[in-house]
């Protein structure tokens, strides 16, 4: 299915939008993105990961926490904002859940569009507004020594900033 | 009947992940806020903190919003995901 091709372009399909806690393939999310899509010359895809350090502690793990229905229903709308804003050929928005381990992959966005300026600032964008819109909460394990300890991740002044920028 | 659902640390601090409210003079997310603060000191203590976010039926609002019998309100604390 091409998203070109439907009626309503600007409208975010629920096809965009996927919250899972299976990992995910970038190569097949790009084979996705491209298949029988002839029109678009630029794909430009982030992956988010799990770091084994955040604000000095040692991270053994994640737990990602989100609000079902909202979620996908904030993500909607920041692809349809996307839409708006910037000519864009296909949309992936893909964001795990539950426990997630050092190097996992947390969070895809793939953008397609029929040349770059598109794709890149389109996906900064829907990764900007995901970071403070879409209600999703990390919970880290953190290791000190032999002990153990878990913490909900403050949110960052910087990634509001960031958000900020694009209004 | 307003179902109120909490998320993250704020459910971990209440030990709650929902409830259901029903009094007719709630009007906004600030009265509801109000009314579960009124609950115990500790709510109160918990639901004073300015950072806390809230939503209607699934759409982020602030405390001046209207509710209604059969909405869904939300708090939480600022989202962390990506």
């Amino acid at each position: 299915m091409s998203t070109n091709t439907i009626a309503n372009v600007n409208n975010a399909t629920p096809e965009e939008i996927s919250i899972q806690r299976a990992d995910f393939s970038l190569a097949d999310e790009v084979a996705l993105l491209e298949q029988d899509n002839a029109t678009d010359g630029a794909v430009v895809t982030f992956t988010g990961r799990v770091r084994n350090q955040n604000n000095g502690n040692t991270v053994s793990s994640l737990t990602l926490e989100h609000y079902s229905g909202m979620t996908e229903k904030a993500l909607e709308k920041i692809i349809t904002q996307a839409r708006e804003r910037w000519k864009i050929g296909r949309i992936k928005v893909i964001h795990r859940i539950g426990e997630l381990h050092i190097g996992d992959q947390i969070v895809f966005v793939g953008v397609t569009s029929k040349h770059r300026h598109d794709a890149f600032a389109a996906n900064e964008f829907i990764m900007d507004y995901l970071k403070v819109k879409a209600p999703f909460w990390k919970k880290e394990r953190i290791a000190e020594g032999e002990n153990t300890s878990e913490q909900w991740l403050d949110a960052k002044d910087s990634d509001n900033n960031k958000a900020k920028t694009w209004s | 009947m307003i179902k109120i659902v909490f998320f993250a640390a704020l459910r971990e601090q209440l030990d709650c992940s929902e409830l259901s409210i029903s009094d007719e003079n709630i009007k906004t997310v600030a009265d509801v806020k109000q009314l579960l603060s009124n609950k115990s000191v500790q709510w109160q203590q918990i639901l004073n903190n300015t950072s806390l976010l809230s939503a209607v039926n699934h759409d982020m609002v602030d405390g001046s919003h209207f509710v209604k019998s059969g909405d869904e309100v939300a708090f939480f604390p600022p989202v962390t995901g990506g």
